[in-house]
């Protein structure tokens, strides 16, 4: 198990490298100039040049990508030329925003997912199969901006049940921050009232973000709990006498859930990466809507670390993954 | 007095996309508490199948139930529900896999299937389940029963980590759990090495002779049935055509199909004597032969065999057969 372990924390780490290189090497191949953006709109060519300098963007690339390291390696994810604040600072202001919601919708596809997926399928080809079947279809195919407004128009502007965006009213002052996550600060500082407002305002977008995750999981493990039902082993089981709720809950599900796992954690990245639709909907100021807004300015120091973040998210969550396979399936851990 | 097992008229379909195939075509047969029958037959003449509908593990639908009885202790398993049929699986009728590899669950420890069994058992039945400490301990002593050594260490390793041999004695040790009458054993040999099927062949023997179960053993090995039964039934296409003491099978086999079989083992004692295969194939079973559904092999067959179904007769004491033209 050790050695499994190590191989795919060392596998993780030239990952790493991998990801570090290509969000360089897109920040050096974009079609915009960002020494004239630093130098501002009225800047004339030796200003800009002075901005060139000021950057370091003068520099030949080699040496301009081993300062981008060592200031990664310090922490340090640059500053944004468009406003000039640090891109760390940034990330973690937005970031918890994106994390909080992210958690929430992969809560829910995973809490409604499974279950739904191991009923369809008990019941395959049965009015609940194909309810759960249809469900999963649109959830995949509905574009989440599409139906954010609609629930916005629904929950909010006909029934005023609940926010139409932000984490909380404008009026409201948020906890102090401890993990910056509002639903666990507000608990951890038992400000109550805050919590049910923060709540109230992340239902929405999180259904909206877990959507398409939770019709994915639910597929995946619809399909392969039929496969692992029609196993011998399952066979071999009823005719041992096991009970029924331990072979679909144990001996069927364990086997189904590896691929799931799979599906689990790719779409862990896959909702970091795609925030920004809801965001947007949602007016929630997570990493999201900051890279697009950046991007759109042309500012890249910024877009930069958005990459690497949600690149680390996609690599953090296939490590966990993969470190529970070896969990749950015994042939992987030997070696 | 009753048998434990009577099969009356038993006729089991399938209905698949390309039509409806009659897999056992009105099966006959008895078996007494103690007794040891063994089914012999090719590939896909239905034995398997057969074996599983003692136990209600055929998957219903694509599975169907044309007619017949399988009464067991003197109740019909066909009429059972899911809840009665679960009390007698593992407590009175057991059965050994084929290939030990896929029958056993790859992902949990031997001892938590075992567990899972015996307490499943429990529940079966309306008994508290035992705790799993108890079952455990009753897992180790039905390892120990099928002479695998140190089997505390067994208990927590997984089934990759066993090899063939040692995977079906596992399986046999969790069909003895429930301390059943009646044992199926179908093709429990075939996918162990040769040496390892003459020991795992003799501890089915040992076992069966020690707790005095009755054994229906399906191969399509003579010499298997040889061993291990005492008497045999000869199966095609979804027919039982043979039924005899083995020793009488073997050395004077009546059903033209039974002779062909007995033709196409290779006589180690006189090898000049070639085996003999039988022309042809098996029959489609969506559209079988009308008839004996064996006449298209057959070597005497006349034009009766190809309208008139023979029906299985005594001929000799102990000894039927499904043919127009056999003879004692």
């Amino acid at each position: 198990m050790l050695g499994y372990l190590l191989r795919r924390i060392g596998l993780a780490g030239l990952m790493l490298f991998g990801l570090v290189c290509l969000t360089f090497v897109i920040s050096n191949v974009a079609p915009s100039d960002p020494a004239a953006l630093a130098a501002g709109p009225d800047a004339g060519r030796s200003q800009i040049e002075q901005a060139r300098r000021d950057y370091g963007l003068d520099k030949p690339l080699p040496e301009q990508f081993l300062r981008y390291l060592t200031d990664l390696a310090h922490g340090d994810f640059g500053r944004s030329i468009a406003t000039g604040r640090s891109v760390g600072t940034d990330l973690a202001r937005y970031f918890p925003a994106t994390l909080e919601l992210v958690i929430l919708a992969m809560a829910l596809g995973v809490l409604l997912g499974v279950p739904l997926g191991v009923l369809s399928a008990l019941r395959k080809d049965g009015p609940a199969d194909h309810a759960t079947r249809i469900f999963a279809v649109s959830g995949i195919a509905l574009p989440p901006f599409w139906f954010g407004l609609l629930l916005q128009l629904a929950f909010a502007t006909w029934l005023g049940l609940l926010p139409t965006s932000g984490r909380l009213s404008v009026f409201t002052e948020p906890p102090p921050p401890i993990t910056g996550l509002l639903l666990v600060d507000s608990l951890m500082t038992g400000h109550f009232e805050l919590f049910r407002e923060a709540l109230s305002h992340i239902i929405l977008p999180a259904i909206v973000l877990s959507l398409p995750c939770l019709a994915s999981i639910l597929r995946v493990n619809r399909s392969e709990m039929v496969e692992a039902l029609r196993m011998d082993y399952v066979t071999a089981a009823r005719a041992h006498g096991v009970t029924p709720w331990r072979i679909v809950m144990v001996h069927a599900l364990k086997n189904a859930m590896l691929p799931t796992l799979a599906i689990i954690g790719l779409r862990w990245g896959w909702m970091m990466s795609s925030t920004v639709l809801v965001e947007t909907v949602f007016d929630w100021p997570g990493i999201g809507l900051y890279a697009v807004s950046s991007a759109i300015a042309g500012d890249f120091k910024p877009v930069m670390g958005v990459t690497l973040i949600v690149g680390l998210n996609f690599m953090i969550a296939n490590l966990i993954v993969d470190l529970l396979y070896g969990v749950l399936d015994p042939r992987l851990r030997r070696a | 007095m009753t048998a434990l097992l009577e099969i009356a008229d038993y006729r089991l379909a399938f209905d698949t996309f390309d039509g409806t195939a009659q897999v056992l075509d009105g099966i006959d047969l008895t078996l007494e508490a103690g007794g040891t029958l063994g089914i012999v037959g090719e590939t896909g003449c239905g034995k398997s199948v057969l074996a599983r509908s003692l136990m209600a593990l055929n998957p219903m639908p694509p599975a169907r139930v044309v007619s017949g009885q399988i009464r067991f202790q003197g109740s019909d398993i066909l009429a059972m529900s899911e809840r009665e049929m679960r009390r007698l699986r593992g407590r009175a009728i057991s059965m050994v896999f084929q290939d030990p590899a896929s029958y056993l669950n790859p992902l949990l420890a031997i001892g938590t299937q075992m567990e899972d069994a015996i307490r499943g058992q429990d529940a079966a039945v309306g008994e508290r389940q035992r705790p799993r400490a108890a079952a455990r301990a009753r897992a180790a002593e039905l390892l120990a029963a099928v002479g695998l050594p140190e089997p505390a260490r067994l208990l927590d390793s997984h089934p990759h980590q066993l090899s063939g041999g040692m995977r079906q004695r596992v399986l046999i040790a969790m069909a003895l759990a429930g301390d059943p009458v009646l044992l199926v054993a179908d093709e429990p040999t075939t996918a162990l090495d040769v040496t390892v099927q003459a020991q795992v062949l003799a501890l089915i023997a040992r076992l069966v002779a020690e707790r005095g179960l009755a054994l229906m053993l399906i191969t399509h090995d003579l010499g298997v049935v040889a061993a291990a039964c005492a008497r045999v039934a000869v199966m095609y296409a979804g027919t039982v055509v043979e039924e005899a003491p083995t020793a009488d099978l073997l050395s004077r086999p009546l059903h033209p199909y039974a002779r062909g079989l007995i033709a196409a083992v290779p006589d180690l004692d006189h090898p000049e004597h070639r085996p003999q295969g039988i022309a042809g194939s098996i029959p489609s079973l969506i559209t079988p032969p009308q008839g004996c559904r064996f006449h298209p092999r057959c070597p005497i067959a006349t034009e009766r065999c190809r309208s008139e179904k023979p029906l299985r007769r005594e001929i000799l004491p102990g000894r039927s057969i499904a043919c127009h033209h056999a003879t004692p």
